[in-house]
């Protein structure tokens, strides 16, 4: 491979290493501060980017848009509408352990993946939304590439700043002290559901917002543009190798899963075809098989959450 | 609409969906009441022991004798699982397990995917003509289906009722320190629950191949419908399962009366929420985690 097709590849790469870092940033803002267990990312992710997509788009055949807003309100739109899904689930499972969420989730997951396909005046059925206009769109292919990979990375440092000011702030200390200890918060007077609500909700406007950048950058979402499970695995892989409760830790564990996983795919795509399906479920296989190794030798990631104050000095003393 | 037709084309279908569902939720509330757990595996383990029943079949095996096979080899697989993926996380907050599971339904359905492809298959070729009892078109295997749900429940009240072990894991589910303490050995309870729970999960997924067709996600599917018949019939409940299982089923069924097609498989979902809402303990007073 020459120079410029490896740089565009590099540049490829790290545009979805962007997008799947927002949503680890997310799932850890759920499930690293709040210990809430969603398995629908990609349900979250799907109605971020079909909200954006039909907010931005111009008026089409056969279904709803035309609204034709600007780019920002699309992606505002994004994050409210995965954040208003969020809200009855959450309102209704959270009171429960986290394993109701957990089923709750795949459920949600499994809702918005029928209304995609069953509901054409929204979504335009199987064929897809197309023509989503994409900042700096006209300009170089490389050109617009770096464009969208200073976008992504711009976004990401803001979420980032955003969700460690939380993490350090007295809410991400709650949220903590509610996932370690629920009856002590409870007995301090924390109100828990509410708590938990807000993180439920806010890790999902991440996702959504994260569906939204996906759908910009491929000019188009269809069904079939994201595998539900897979996607809502790679992203609960990147949070749990890279550190769950660490933000920089979301970060890394997103860049190493995604570089394996992509690395992975173009070797196996050197295999001859009958070999080369068969391949893409070996590699599921092992990604499933990776968690059970870092949760059994690993369970704290790359780079742990970091502890301060008592706990960590009774960390020292151990 | 009269009343033979709803029960033809709705009511029999919807029972023989819910002894399917109810299964599975056997397993399910069994795991939840004496592991406490969810598992959500459960379903591609379903898938796998439809495709373990399929490879007999194709061998030559008859049915009748691949279906007890099929169970006790996925039973031996569930041991294997639980021994190496879930007992080491046993000390660790239980929603670890959860996620070890949700690896592990990835893990099983990717070598589903492997070994036999993602092609539908069936037990055998050709249509089956249903059998008309008193105007009621039934099928063999669905009253196949229904025979082994009460036939499984049967034995499973009887073995709980009646037994040593059936007792042991009853006073684990109540109360695990004092069942420890009084000298019930945990690890075979543990055991013994993955061999019921794995063993009907089996016959739950060799049942939905067998009445409708076998597919590499068709246990997925069935995940949250399972989830939705425990929950209903009350955590840690067999019988709840069971009457949870059934109720799920006719749900989905019924529901097309008034939804789009499409949406059948939201039926489970709105059950789960409902119940949840308005009396998260189910219908026969389980538990609630």
């Amino acid at each position: 491979m020459e120079l410029a097709g490896l740089l565009n590849y590099a540049l490829f790469m790290g545009i979805f290493i962007g997008i799947y870092a927002l949503l680890a940033l997310g799932l850890n803002i759920q499930w690293g501060f709040a210990g809430l267990f969603n398995a629908g990312i990609a349900g979250f992710f799907a109605v971020g980017a079909y909200t954006s997509a039909i907010v931005t788009t111009a008026a089409a055949e056969g279904r709803i848009g035309g609204f034709d807003m600007p780019l920002l309100l699309g992606w505002l739109a994004a994050m409210v509408a995965a954040g208003l899904i969020a809200w009855p689930i959450g309102k209704i499972c959270l009171r429960f352990r986290s394993d109701y969420l957990a089923i709750a989730t795949i459920g949600v997951a499994e809702i918005i993946r029928l209304v995609v396909k069953s509901e054409p005046e929204l979504t335009n059925g199987a064929r897809g939304i197309t023509a989503i206009p994409r900042p700096f769109g006209d300009l170089d292919y490389a050109l617009s590439q770096m464009a969208y990979l200073a976008i992504v990375a711009v976004v990401l440092l803001v979420a980032y700043l955003m969700v460690e000011r939380q993490f350090n702030a007295p809410w991400g200390r709650m949220m903590r002290a509610i996932r370690d200890n629920e009856l002590a918060a409870r007995a301090m007077g924390k109100a828990i559901e509410r708590r938990r609500l807000e993180a439920f909700i806010f890790g999902a406007a991440l996702m959504g917002l994260g569906g939204a950048l996906f759908a910009h950058f491929n000019r188009s979402i269809t069904p079939e543009a994201i595998d539900p499970m897979v996607a809502t695995f790679l992203v609960w892989i990147m949070l749990i190798l890279g550190g769950s409760g660490n933000n920089r830790g979301a970060i890394l564990g997103t860049a190493v899963v995604w570089i394996i996983w992509s690395m992975s795919e173009i070797a196996t795509d050197q295999l001859p075809s009958e070999y080369a399906v068969k391949a893409k479920y070996i590699r599921l296989f092992l990604i499933g098989l990776m968690l059970q190794l870092v949760l059994r030798f690993r369970p704290d990631g790359l780079l742990p959450e970091p502890l301060r104050g008592a706990a960590r000095s009774d960390q020292d003393a151990r | 609409m009269d009343m033979l037709e709803l029960l033809n084309f709705y009511i029999i279908p919807g029972l023989v969906l819910g002894s399917i569902y109810a299964l599975g939720a056997i397993g399910i509330t069994l795991i939840y009441a004496i592991l406490r757990y969810s598992h959500l595996a459960h379903g591609d383990l379903a898938t796998l022991g439809a495709f373990i029943a399929l490879a007999l079949v194709q061998a030559g095996a008859p049915l009748l004798v691949a279906l007890p096979a099929t169970m006790a080899l996925t039973a031996l697989i569930a041991i294997g699982i639980d021994k190496g993926f879930y007992a080491h996380l046993r000390d660790r907050p239980k929603i670890i397990t959860v996620m070890s599971s949700l690896g592990i339904a990835l893990m099983i359905r990717a070598v589903v995917q492997v070994v036999w492809g993602v092609d539908a298959e069936t037990y055998s070729r050709g249509i089956v003509r249903p059998e008309v009892y008193w105007g009621l078109r039934i099928k063999d295997r669905e009253l196949w289906t229904l025979a082994f749900l009460i036939a499984a429940v049967v034995v499973l009240q009887l073995f709980l009722a009646r037994s040593k072990w059936g007792k042991a894991m009853r006073a684990m589910s109540d109360n695990p320190n004092l069942a420890l303490l009084s000298g019930i050995d945990n690890r075979k309870v543990i055991m013994l629950t993955w061999i019921i729970a794995g063993g009907l999960c089996a016959a739950s997924g060799v049942f939905l191949g067998l009445n409708t067709e076998l597919k590499s996600m068709m246990g997925w599917g069935m995940l949250l419908p399972m989830f939705a018949a425990a929950v209903l019939g009350g955590v840690g409940r067999v019988e709840g399962a069971v009457l949870g299982g059934l109720i799920v089923g006719l749900a989905e069924e019924l529901s097309v009366l008034v939804l789009p097609g499409e949406y059948k498989a939201a039926m489970a979902f709105a059950i789960l929420l409902f119940m949840l809402l308005v009396r998260p303990t189910g219908l026969l007073r389980g538990k609630v985690l």
